[in-house]
């Protein structure tokens, strides 16, 4: 035994650098210089990938061009697609909350801020992937040209609600847009991604699956889970984690995203890791479709972390007041993505001030086109159907049980 | 009700130091039901603080912690994200002592607001109390009421086995009949809404009756005791109602005095039917009362299908369709 006095144990609990009432503090965020990372041949052997866990790709510069390896050149009418549905993503989100507040819905979850990452990650795909989304995705159905009334119906649990009235607003199902029914439970559509993605290798298609969760649900074992069975049948998927700084209160910390990046998870399981700002357009579509590439080759998985801020409240439920500074959005350091796609389009000479007023128009024009067709069906308090149809779908088959209790509550 | 667990949650901790609370969102922002507010500030980031969102490595550490010696007290944010801590729940916390004759034990508590009748869908309103109940080595409580919440919650935490503590979230604000187009009646003007500022326990294991009756008993826990009263009074049927307060280890006696007293028995749950606890109740009614019983034991629960966002009100198990129940259960 070692008689030297022995240092008493501390309890570490990770706290924010900033509370409320406090400036924004974001200094010690590294925001490195756009374009000065090379973009490795998509089959390159995973131990050679680490630096790209803890750097950030980046593609826009501070003067709005598109510069490096990792730009996707993309031609004029791509980009302005791109900018069209981060923007109609945005105002739909708008449009929806106001229906929250005035009690057309019980309940929704804005994407503000992260638009790039949903939108630039649809349109790198092909439009038969598999997408495995979390709540805050709403995105990738912009940009696969799903009819927004159709999702409106379903928030508005109205008579034309295809998921029947039985899911919470915002879980969403489309089927026919390749895009799976959204779980409340966090992280549970990780694995399953991973098992679709092995099913398709096994069937030797060329389709291949993409999930996402957020920062805070790296924490779950669904996480861990997936990325083994990705590394071990090195399926052909894209486990993305969209870093929106926030889960709820928590910062992202409280997931252990202070001691390492969550890109870096993906080393110790030997798949490669790519850290994107998420705010970025052009990164984002870079770095998917460079994993894209790599996971339809044969080549394996990839795990993407998009580097964003959560510039909305939690959900329609939550006031960010009580947890982090007023306006800390705005001292985010990788700015609005939509913001920064117009600057590109501008300084390429593709795009100008008047047309962004008219396409801003034109969408808000559309939202509220889309909204007055969906309420029409009604809204929160019109039912979707008869009352008995909350027994259908349990089974294939109505057992005898569910026929008895379902003839109990029509004679009530 | 709030309130009342946060006062629970705060005598613990300023009594005895081994008392920690954690879970999701609840140390700075003290929960998103406002069940920690204060406490992180009082007594320390050390002693409230958030976790990673990994029920099963909060309940799992909640172990490590109570074979060191402390006293946990773990937040599951919603009763329907327990379930990535159910092996360390089932496996491990409920069978520590068990497996090791006594050598290891955890006192943790785990508390989780369940229930629906807040527009939360499928998995905002399950109540999976059954489950647990199921478990062996697993006390299970559910309070109706403020009162009840905050002695309950002490003798769950003082207590020495694992409790799991469901708190029925509609009735969080005010006690709640399932007249949901009726205004919300804060818990001030409820007589069990007053609440003393000191430590006070309910032992475990003991119901209570909250309206005696001579025609039938209906045995209920959590917001269903304010739907029992109401139907049986628009059924106009002189009910004894028990509020079961622990589901595990349960009350007999007093079940069985109840019914043998009154010779009926109806079983109210918000809960799924099939191997629902109240399948249980209705085992144990019929194994000690049975001579006693005049009429058939009647069931009133949830449907057998997932809550329905749309439909809550046609699956919420309300007075209508208690009040039916009773009249047939009177009939026979
Ligand atoms: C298994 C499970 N635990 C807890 C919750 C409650 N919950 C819903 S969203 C959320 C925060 C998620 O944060 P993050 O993963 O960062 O995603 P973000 O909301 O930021 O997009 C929590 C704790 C849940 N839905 N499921
Ligand atoms: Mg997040």
């Amino acid at each position: 035994m070692d008689d030297a006095p022995q240092e008493r144990l501390r309890l570490h609990i990770p706290e924010p650098k900033v509370r409320p009432g406090a400036t924004p503090d974001f200094s010690d965020i590294e925001v490195p210089e756009a374009g000065i990372l090379d973009r490795p041949p998509i089959d390159a052997d995973d131990q050679t990938l680490h630096d790209f866990a803890f750097a950030m790709i980046r593609v826009l510069d501070e003067e709005h061009r598109a510069v490096g390896d990792w730009n996707p050149h993309l031609d004029a009418d791509t980009l302005r697609r791109g900018l069209r549905y981060m923007l109609h993503t945005r105002l739909f989100d708008e449009a929806m909350l106001r229906c929250q507040r005035q009690g057309k819905t019980s309940f929704y979850m804005k994407c503000t801020g992260e638009e790039a990452v949903a939108v630039a990650q649809a349109m790198a795909h092909r439009p038969d992937d598999m997408f495995f989304p979390s709540y805050r995705q709403q995105g990738l159905l912009v940009a696969r040209d799903w009819p927004l009334v159709d999702l409106m119906c379903q928030i508005f649990n109205n008579p034309k609600d295809r998921t029947r009235g039985r899911q919470l607003p915002v879980l969403y199902s489309a089927r026919d847009a390749n895009f799976f029914s959204i779980s409340g439970n966090l992280g549970t559509q990780y694995p399953q991604a991973v098992g679709w993605a092995m099913a398709s290798a096994y069937k030797h298609d060329s389709r291949i699956a993409a999930a996402w969760v957020g920062d805070g649900t790296t924490a779950e074992a669904d996480f861990h889970h997936a990325l083994t069975f990705a590394t071990v049948y090195q399926a052909p998927v894209i486990l993305n984690v969209v870093n929106n700084q926030w889960a709820i209160s928590s910062y992202q910390g409280i997931a252990g995203g202070e001691q390492s990046t969550f890109a870096s998870r993906a080393v110790g399981y030997g798949l490669p890791g790519l850290r994107v700002d998420g705010n970025d357009f052009l990164a984002v579509y870079g770095a998917t479709q460079w994993a894209c590439e790599r996971a339809r080759s044969n080549a394996g998985p990839t795990l993407i972390e998009t580097f964003t801020y959560r510039a909305a409240a939690h959900s329609t439920s939550d006031d960010p007041s009580g947890y982090r500074p007023a306006n800390e959005e705005q001292a985010w350091p990788l700015g609005d993505p939509i913001e920064r796609l117009k600057q590109h389009l501008i300084t390429l000479g593709e795009w100008d001030e008047e047309r962004h007023e008219a396409l801003t128009e034109e969408l808000r024009a559309a939202v509220k086109a889309d909204l007055k067709t969906a309420e029409s069906y009604g809204t929160l308090g019109t039912l979707p159907d008869e009352p008995r149809s909350m027994f259908d779908d349990v089974f294939k088959e109505l057992p005898w049980h569910l026929r008895e209790q379902r003839d109990e509550m029509e004679k009530l | 009700m709030i309130q009342a667990i946060n006062s629970a949650l705060d005598i613990c901790m300023s009594r005895d130091p081994d008392v920690l609370v954690f879970g999701e969102d609840v140390g700075y922002f003290g929960g998103v039901f406002r069940c920690t507010a204060g406490l992180q500030k009082k007594y320390g980031k050390t002693r409230c603080f958030d976790t990673p969102i990994s029920e099963g490595g909060m309940l799992g550490a909640a172990v490590g912690m109570g074979v060191y010696g402390l006293r946990p007290v773990a937040e599951i944010q919603f009763a329907d994200y327990i379930y990535p801590a159910f092996d360390q729940l089932v496996s491990e916390l409920a069978r520590l002592r068990h497996r090791s004759a006594g050598e290891f034990h955890a006192p943790v508590t785990v508390r989780t607001p369940c229930g629906g009748g807040i527009f939360g869908g499928q998995t905002h309103s399950q109540s999976p109390e059954g489950v647990f109940t199921h478990v062996c080595g697993l006390k299970t409580v559910m309070p109706s009421n403020p009162f009840d919440a905050k002695g309950l919650l002490i003798a769950a935490i003082e207590d020495d086995d694992p409790v799991v503590f469901f708190e029925p979230k509609r009735i969080y604000n005010g006690p709640f009949d399932g007249h949901h187009d009726k205004p919300l009646q804060p818990w001030g003007k409820h007589p069990m809404g007053e609440v003393p500022e000191e430590h006070y326990r309910i032992e475990l294991g003991r119901a209570n009756v909250v309206r005696e009756g001579a025609d039938c008993t209906i045995l209920c826990y959590g917001t269903m005791v304010h739907v029992a009263l109401a139907g049986a009074e628009e059924a106009h049927v002189d009910a004894e109602v028990v509020d079961l307060r622990t589901l595990l280890p349960v009350d007999m006696e007093t079940i069985e005095a109840s019914v043998k007293k009154t010779g009926r028995c109806l079983i109210l749950h918000e809960a799924t039917k099939t191997s629902g606890y109240g399948a249980e109740l209705l085992s144990l009614v019929q194994e000690h009362c049975f001579w006693h019983l005049e009429a058939p034991i009647q069931r009133v629960t949830g449907w057998d299908t997932p809550y329905p966002h749309a439909f809550e009100w046609h699956y919420f198990p309300g007075p209508a369709r208690l009040a039916k129940a009773l009249t047939r259960l009177m009939e026979d």
